[in-house]
């Protein structure tokens, strides 16, 4: 898992069989003092609750589909918490 | 597997449930000579390791469901499975 920023959302209303009701933002991924690497992505929202702003970590490949509610799902990233505290050195 | 150095902690109240009673660790991808590269991860600790310690890190989601007895559908992929006591590479 990787830290990642919450910097938008997106809705999308015509989409393939499986995605109904899965919540989609935009993230930035983080390195482990939290500066930006590589390019935003788009992530299903496993905890429901993230929303802009929010410093969340996100798994990814096949164990992102797990963080949803149904789990055989096509995506590939998702958010799976929303950090509290971070302590890195 | 690769070999990690744990370098930090993380809080989080709203996470998957997996994760709920688990500590969760910062740990950095070491090179050979034991450097720290770019990447990290943040790993699911199920041995007790702690900041500054060199551990083992797997990154497979079955091997990681099957350690934490969530079979077949657990959201975990990093899980620090080792404290790495000694390492010999040969010449």
């Amino acid at each position: 898992m990787q830290f990642a920023r919450v910097i938008g959302t997106l809705v999308a209303t015509r989409k393939v069989a499986g995605l109904e009701g899965v919540k989609f933002l935009i993230v930035q991924p983080l390195d482990k003092y939290r500066r930006p690497l590589g390019e935003p992505l788009v992530a299903a929202d496993g905890t429901a609750q993230a929303g802009p702003g929010e410093l969340v970590f996100i798994i990814g490949i096949r164990e992102a589909a797990l963080a949803l509610p149904e789990t055989f799902v096509p995506v590939d990233h998702a958010i799976v918490g929303i950090v509290d505290q971070v302590d890195v050195r | 597997m690769y070999i990690g150095r744990v370098c930090g902690t993380v809080v989080a109240t709203i996470k998957n449930e997996l994760y709920v009673g688990r500590k969760l660790l910062v740990v950095d991808r070491l090179d050979l000579e034991g450097r720290p590269t770019a990447r990290y991860d943040i790993a699911v600790d199920v041995v007790q390791a702690g900041v500054g310690d060199r551990v083992l890190v797997l990154d497979e989601g079955n091997s990681a469901r099957q350690i934490v007895g969530r079979e077949p559908d657990g959201a975990i992929r990093a899980v620090i499975v080792g404290i790495v006591d000694e390492v010999e590479i040969g010449d």
